[in-house]
């Protein structure tokens, strides 16, 4: 889905991007309390909210761009460039920590601060506090999660 | 490899966690085998165990505990389809968490851990597929919303009240009392919310109810809805549960085809309609104000109360806003009667609590027992202890703003007061079990460094406080004892407890202290700093 977004952010032209958020935006501008809804949808479809979606959502919905603006960047979810090719999440909440959490953390920072393309996110909690320490590689959940079983999922990933 | 004549059921899990260890796998491995069904249900709650394959038989459901993929041609070999123990790995004694051996459990529902408990909410988690709405319906699934439909609504809400319930969320406020409000407001719109933002580290209850038995959560929604008179409803999920939002959407979807939501709900003529939002990884968010924020679209910054949600959330609207183990405690209460649950607990902690034993412990689940069992019995007897083989040193009550307690202190009954008075709290019953190796002025820099990430920063106490509070440990564990300015330093922590404490909007910056105090409280030889 990353890859698709940056694709299509690199080859279209830039009006073709306004459009298609304007349609999202459009979608959802009848619901109650839509705008969450459409950052999510922009985000699932482009990969990030840029500052020109900001400027399109906020002309659809009538509320100042200072409005969305501050809506996106409260939120960790929400991303303002675009998403690297590899995202691991790690979490950092204290059950996970209990089993070694945080080191996990620290320690994939490391392997990975030379990739460019990988980007090493701390989270708090995906509910999987019984099978610590929890981690996340693109989008899929793991168990028990060691260095070594992050080590493997890289090596698994094309270059 | 052929099943016996008639073919096999084999059940495994759903449930993200369960899929975390390989479930996905195993199902895949089962289903390739001739004859064999795979049916997809939700976890039992024993997760430890999971992967847990249970193959149907003539005796009951038998089950496998930690079976991958690779183990199925050895277990099927061995008569697995047909109930029968596995044969002794050679050598395989050690329990590895990279490498765990298959467990026998046996029939399942006989299974000790199970039958403990007093599953009134978790009643039916595990047993079907989580969207099969005909094995809601037979396992006792709508009969609390057709009672309720009988019902004038004064009585549903006495009901309610009856029942003692307090909302499971954490701040523990009479459920019964909270839609009367609602119920008595004049307005000609009105809404139901769930809260299934479960921030909480060490609390996954809401999660494992969503994806295993979503029914009882829209049940329970109903019934607030028909009888406050609301019309829309929200459920408000964290966007770290893929899983339970897409079973949620399933369940809805499902439940409105077959009349329970919708234009008229159960052929009562009354509307009711519910849809899913997902949240974008905002711990605060969890507070009910903030979702209320969330959910009409804005930054999720905590509203001053007055006036509260019930007569003034959404849109400004009569608002029930409760957990999701609010909710899900309501069908039994109505199809059974408020007195039925209210018979359970202790003190003014009525009915039962679902318990989330996590971290460092060797038989982590949930567990549902009546108010008032004692921690050591959770930490020790049901979870086994720790995880690693170590004594336990700390274990943590109540989410990231509840309190640390030392070991020599787990004979406190787990209710709303009675740890209030042990310096805890029971917040959304979640226990997080730590050993010796644990460093507690690491875990009190945690505290501290977490509000200062998640605080919404509406209030001053809570935003600037925490990135103080920081700063202030960094430099006490910096500090050899003895040395000038240290006394001082932690008279400085204490002045910032105090004013997060008092001064703070909403539980983040108002419970951040508690964690704090407690490690200093309990474990100060780990603020004898030496630079780390």
């Amino acid at each position: 889905m990353a890859r698709a977004g940056r694709q299509a952010e690199e080859l279209t032209p830039r009006s073709a991007r306004a459009e298609s958020v304007r349609d999202i935006a459009l979608r959802y501008a009848g619901e109650r309390g839509p705008l969450l809804e459409i950052l999510h949808a922009t985000q699932r479809e482009h990969g990030h909210v840029a500052d020109e979606d900001v400027v399109e959502i906020a002309d659809v919905l009538n509320l100042s761009v200072a409005e969305v603006h501050g809506t996106v960047s409260f939120y960790h979810d929400f991303r303002r460039t675009a998403r690297p090719d590899h995202v691991v999440q790690i979490c950092r909440a204290e059950a996970c920590q209990a089993v070694g959490g945080a080191d996990l953390y620290t320690s994939a920072q490391e392997l990975f601060a030379h990739r460019e393309d990988v980007e090493v996110r701390e989270v708090f909690c995906f509910g999987n506090c019984a099978l610590g320490p929890s981690a996340s590689i693109d989008g899929r959940l793991r168990a028990r999660t060691t260095l070594d079983d992050i080590a493997a999922a890289e090596s698994g990933w094309s270059r | 490899m052929t099943a016996s004549g008639r073919g096999c059921i084999a059940w495994v899990p759903q449930d993200s966690s369960a899929r975390a260890v390989g479930a996905d796998e195993v199902a895949a491995a089962l289903s390739a085998i001739d004859r064999v069904t795979v049916r997809r249900n939700g976890t039992r709650g024993m997760l430890w165990r999971e992967p847990l394959v249970e193959v149907e038989t003539e005796r009951g459901r038998v089950g496998y505990a930690n079976v991958t993929a690779d183990d199925i041609p050895a277990l099927v070999e061995a008569g697995m389809l047909a109930g029968a123990p596995p044969r002794a790995t050679p050598g395989g004694a050690e329990d590895d968490h990279a490498r765990r051996s298959v467990e026998y459990v046996g029939i399942v529902d006989d299974d000790p851990w199970l039958t403990a408990q007093d599953r009134v909410s978790l009643a039916r988690i595990g047993l079907a597929e989580p969207t099969d709405i005909t094995a809601y319906e037979a396992q006792g699934g709508w009969a609390g919303l057709r009672r309720a439909l009988e019902l004038d609504p004064e009585d549903v809400v006495e009901e309610v009240v009856t029942s003692g319930l307090r909302g499971r969320g954490g701040a523990g406020f009479p459920t019964g009392v909270k839609w009367r409000t609602v119920l008595q407001a004049e307005s000609d719109l009105k809404f139901v919310a769930c809260n299934l933002d479960e921030g909480d580290s060490g609390t996954f209850a809401d999660r494992i109810l969503a994806e295993a038995d979503p029914f009882t959560l829209l049940e329970g929604m109903t019934i607030a809805a028909v009888t406050v008179g609301a019309t829309e409803g929200f459920i408000y999920c964290r966007s770290e549960y893929p899983d339970a939002i897409e079973r949620l959407r399933d369940a809805i979807a499902v439940a409105t085809e077959h009349g329970y939501l919708g234009d008229d709900v159960a052929g009562s003529g009354r509307a009711f309609r519910l849809q899913v939002r997902v949240g974008a990884g905002a711990y605060i968010c969890g507070e009910e104000t903030s979702m209320l924020e969330s959910l009409e679209g804005r930054r999720g910054e905590v509203r001053a109360k007055p006036p509260i949600p019930a007569l003034q959330g959404l849109w400004r609207s009569p608002t029930v806003v409760n957990n999701l183990l609010s909710f899900a405690a309501i069908p039994m209460i109505l199809a059974e009667g408020g007195e039925a649950y209210a018979a359970r607990g202790v003190g003014r902690s009525r009915g039962t609590q679902i318990f989330q034993l996590a971290g460092n412990i060797a038989r982590g689940g949930v567990y549902e027992a009546p108010l008032g069992i004692s921690l050591r019995e959770l930490v020790e007897d049901i979870g086994g202890g720790t995880r690693s083989g170590r004594p336990v040193r700390a274990v943590q009550v109540g989410g990231p703003l509840g309190a640390y307690l030392p070991a020599d202190r787990l004979e406190v009954p787990m209710g709303y007061e009675e740890l209030a008075e042990a310096g805890g709290m029971l917040g959304h019953g979640g226990v997080v079990v730590f050993d010796e190796g644990v460093d507690m002025a690491r875990m009190a820099r945690f505290a501290m460094e977490f509000c200062s990430v998640e605080s919404c920063g509406k209030c001053t106490p809570c935003r600037i406080g925490s990135t103080r509070g920081v700063e202030t440990i960094d430099a006490i564990t910096a500090t050899p004892a003895g040395a000038p300015g240290r006394d001082q330093l932690f008279v400085l922590l204490e002045d910032l407890c105090a004013t997060m404490t008092t001064g703070s909007l909403c539980a983040m910056g108002g419970l951040t202290p508690v964690p704090v105090r407690s490690a200093l409280t309990h474990f100060p030889e780990d603020f004898e700093g030496s630079p780390r």
